[in-house]
């Protein structure tokens, strides 16, 4: 026999025996699945949250901040400069005019339906243009809003995170009544946490003016991004700055991303090395339980390394069982969990869904494994390095 | 004190289990304790919001500010004993991943506000004397290496200086440091005169006001009373105690924290299910010896107790270990950087975590070696 085959006979033979070791396997399968669970619950949130903010960028849309501003919130534009805007190069135009939609961004307090306590929530004022800039956006219950009117319409995410926000009902804010008539879907990305209403009817109410806050642009191409940039950039009588949409929204997701990572991965290491030393608990006992099984295998001629390599291979299977069903477990039950959190770098809220990707699937399995292996390599050498003949005398 | 040695004798029969059991409890309470510091830096240092402090902000949001003519007006409320006003400066300094807190203020006003913070009179007296003054909070000194005496740009995104561009420069003239342990020191207050005449708009508006009590149990009816003067005013406001304030932050932040704890408690308890499993079954291979003992004339209870210490020890110095080197851990920093400032573990916290060590320790040992004791010492040897 072959050092492979000899490998697999002993395997084959381990593992028919882990029924009557079921209790200590069980805890190492446990053991792992927990650290899984963790790892993965942790990182799907950063993974959610960065996914909505990432699908709200197109790769053909623009956004105009004054030169300086960080965010929508501490930005301002006056009529001057979106008149300059809308004639850009690379600006998509049709019958219709430039496709470019001028906005203000406030922030209204409306309960969280989870806690009852207020939340900032961005209410953006519109112009009719917004919907034709960001194509994703429809509809889905209810009607638009009217422009002229006080009447607003909110995203699914909103809708489904804050109180107060169905179709029919008022809200109140200040000297202001806002009547929801619709619902609009944004696809997952961050327009479904805001309310949208009518610029025209906003810019008043918060005393603005003609000044708007960001203007979004649809370019006739994505290819037409450094001629619409160079042109506003150098234009003297400008003081903005231009920022893909893409880009801008990768930057406002990062801060979160980064606290659930530096806080998932140490947590996950800590918990893998407290799960290895479950491994190596269940692999001694097992090795010590198997005693005299793995000295005939040795007296009958099967080299050291093969059993080694069954030990090995076993702990490593436990792993992969554990990791398994702690991805199982947590695609379960936390992929898709729809919550909201405060985005500081944007001091609003944002909902978004966990996401237990293929990718975060694929490095849990791969942790688990790893957590198996190293649990499993100390036991096996003591195990291929048993002294045959009073190892057979045992028992 | 003749019964140790039995003990140890025990330990040491299966050295790698011992240890690796000992490690996983370890872990275990480590673990414990850096969720303790997570837990603290998630809930943003509620406990120490200070009872007799209410927040007066805008009534719509936050964002939006209030007119300084308020100040005289809400110190004639009664029940008012002092206020104070601050705004929201959100200035980057040299990289927006530096992120801090930049607020104009009134110094006496703030520094009275915030008797947790701890400025040196002298260096006090340098910030009433200079208008382009600043102080910073001991953490952000310690982390940009700043000094006293140090020129500080800040790039201005909301608000920029009418002498033209983005950047204010600021001098240093004091750093504060916190009177307890989780005081905010991540800070940087300046001048709300220097502000409000060097800013290009906005003149005469702050962001929320600080309003101190006389009696923190009338605080619901003193808020009512403020908030009623500036009912169906241009700028209505809405005020609450600082600590619903703070929760309401906290609320918004919501679930992250709470999952994360909640899922890190999880793996905890599993962790203990584990290592506990594995002293019970240390305890239940030697059934046949505790039989033995018996047999010798040691009493059910002497038998009991050497069990159980031998399962206290390995809880209590594993659980030890665990959270005192959590919390070490913690004291170098939180992990992100700088994202979560206030990162440290609360001493109630440890004292729960040895509390449940030594749950720990007697469950593990007492579950066993009770069962053992109500077999007849017959069926037991018999078992072997």
């Amino acid at each position: 026999m072959g050092p492979v085959s000899q490998a697999i006979a002993v395997t084959a033979v381990s593992l028919r025996s882990i029924g009557q070791r079921w209790g200590a396997a069980l805890v190492t399968v446990i053991g792992v699945a927990g650290v899984v669970t963790v790892f993965l619950a942790v990182l799907s949130i950063g993974e959610g949250f960065r996914a909505t903010l990432a699908s709200t960028g197109a790769p053909d849309r623009v956004l105009v901040l004054r030169s300086g501003a960080d965010d929508e919130m501490s930005s301002i534009l006056d009529r001057e400069s979106v008149r300059v805007i809308q004639d850009a190069p690379g600006v998509l135009r049709d019958d219709r005019g430039p496709a470019v939609s001028a906005e203000l961004f406030v922030i209204v307090d409306v309960p969280k339906r989870s806690t009852g306590t207020d939340a900032n929530v961005p209410l953006r004022g519109v112009p009719p243009e917004a919907f034709r800039v960001r194509s994703n956006v429809r509809i889905v219950e209810g009607r638009n809003f009217v422009p002229g009117s006080n009447e607003v319409v909110v995203g699914r995410g909103a809708a489904d995170q804050f109180a107060g926000l169905e179709i029919g009902s008022i809200l109140e804010r200040g000297k202001h009544e806002w009547r929801i008539v619709g619902v609009f879907d944004a696809g997952g990305t961050v327009a479904d946490s805001e309310i949208w209403c009518d610029r025209a009817v906003l810019a008043p109410a918060y005393r603005r003016g003609d000044t708007v806050q960001s203007v979004f642009v649809k370019l006739a191409s994505p290819g037409a991004y450094e001629a619409f940039k160079d042109s506003l950039t150098t234009n003297p009588r400008l003081n903005v700055k231009v920022v893909r949409e893409s880009d801008y929204y990768a930057e406002k997701s990062r801060v979160l991303t980064q606290i659930v990572r530096y806080l998932g991965y140490p947590i996950a290491l800590l918990m893998g090395i407290g799960a290895i030393f479950g491994a190596l608990n269940t692999m001694y006992s097992a090795v010590a339980s198997r005693t005299r099984e793995i000295a005939t295998f040795r007296a009958l001629g099967f080299r050291g390394g093969a059993v080694v390599a069954s030990v090995v291979a076993e702990a490593a299977l436990l792993g992969l069982a554990g990791g398994l069903a702690g991805g199982a477990l947590t695609w379960l039950a936390f992929d898709g969990y729809r919550t909201s959190t405060l985005n500081w770098q944007t001091f609003s809220m944002v909902a978004f869904s966990f996401r237990v990707t293929p990718g975060l699937l694929a490095q849990g399995t791969v942790y688990a494994v790893l957590i198996g292996l190293v649990g499993g390599i100390f036991p096996a050498v003591r195990a291929a390095r048993l002294p045959v003949a009073s190892a057979l005398r045992e028992l | 004190m003749r019964f140790l040695h039995l003990v140890w004798r025990n330990l040491a029969r299966k050295k790698a289990r011992t240890v690796f059991t000992l490690l996983s409890v370890l872990v275990a309470f480590l673990l414990f304790a850096y969720l303790g510091a997570i837990r603290q830096a998630f809930t943003m240092g509620i406990e120490l919001a200070g009872q007799d402090r209410l927040v007066l902000r805008h009534k719509v949001s936050l964002i939006q500010m209030l007119p300084i003519s308020y100040l005289e007006r809400i110190a004639a409320v009664p029940g008012v004993k002092d206020v104070s006003h601050f705004t929201w400066f959100g200035g980057i300094y040299q990289d927006p991943k530096n992120f801090f807190a930049q607020m104009p203020c009134d110094p006496e006003r703030m520094l009275r506000m915030y008797p947790e913070f701890l400025l040196p009179d002298e260096q006090k007296k340098a910030w009433l004397s200079e208008r382009t003054g600043a102080i910073a909070g001991r953490y952000l000194v310690d982390r940009y290496g700043w000094k006293i005496g140090d020129r500080i740009p800040i790039q201005g995104t909301i608000w920029r200086p009418k002498t033209g561009g983005d950047t204010w420069e600021f001098n240093l003239v004091g750093v504060y440091d916190g009177k307890e342990k989780g005081t905010d020191t991540t800070n940087f207050f300046f001048r709300y005169d220097y502000f409000d005449e060097m800013r290009r708009f906005g003149q005469g508006l702050v962001g929320w006001y600080l309003v101190r009590i006389s009696d923190p149990d009338r605080a619901a009816e003193i808020a009512a009373a403020l908030d009623a003067t500036f009912a169906n005013s241009e700028y209505e406001t809405k005020t609450e105690p600082e600590k619903a304030f703070i929760q309401s932050f906290a609320n918004q932040v919501g679930n992250v924290g709470a999952i994360i704890s909640a899922v890190v408690a999880g793996v905890f308890f599993m962790i203990l299910l584990v290592a506990g499993n594995t002293m019970a079954q240390s305890v239940r291979e030697r059934v046949c010896e505790l039989a033995v003992l018996k047999t010798l004339g040691y009493s059910n209870g002497l038998v009991l107790a050497l069990v159980l210490v031998e399962s206290l020890l390995l809880a209590g110095v594993g659980g030890g270990l665990g959270l005192a080197l959590g919390w070490q851990l913690a004291r170098l920093g939180d992990p992100t950087g700088g994202l979560l400032p206030i990162f440290f573990v609360p001493l109630p916290w440890l004292g729960a975590g040895v509390v449940l060590a030594v749950v720990l320790g007697v469950l593990a040992g007492v579950v066993p070696a009770s069962q053992a004791m109500r077999l007849r010492i017959v069926d037991a040897l018999r078992r072997a």
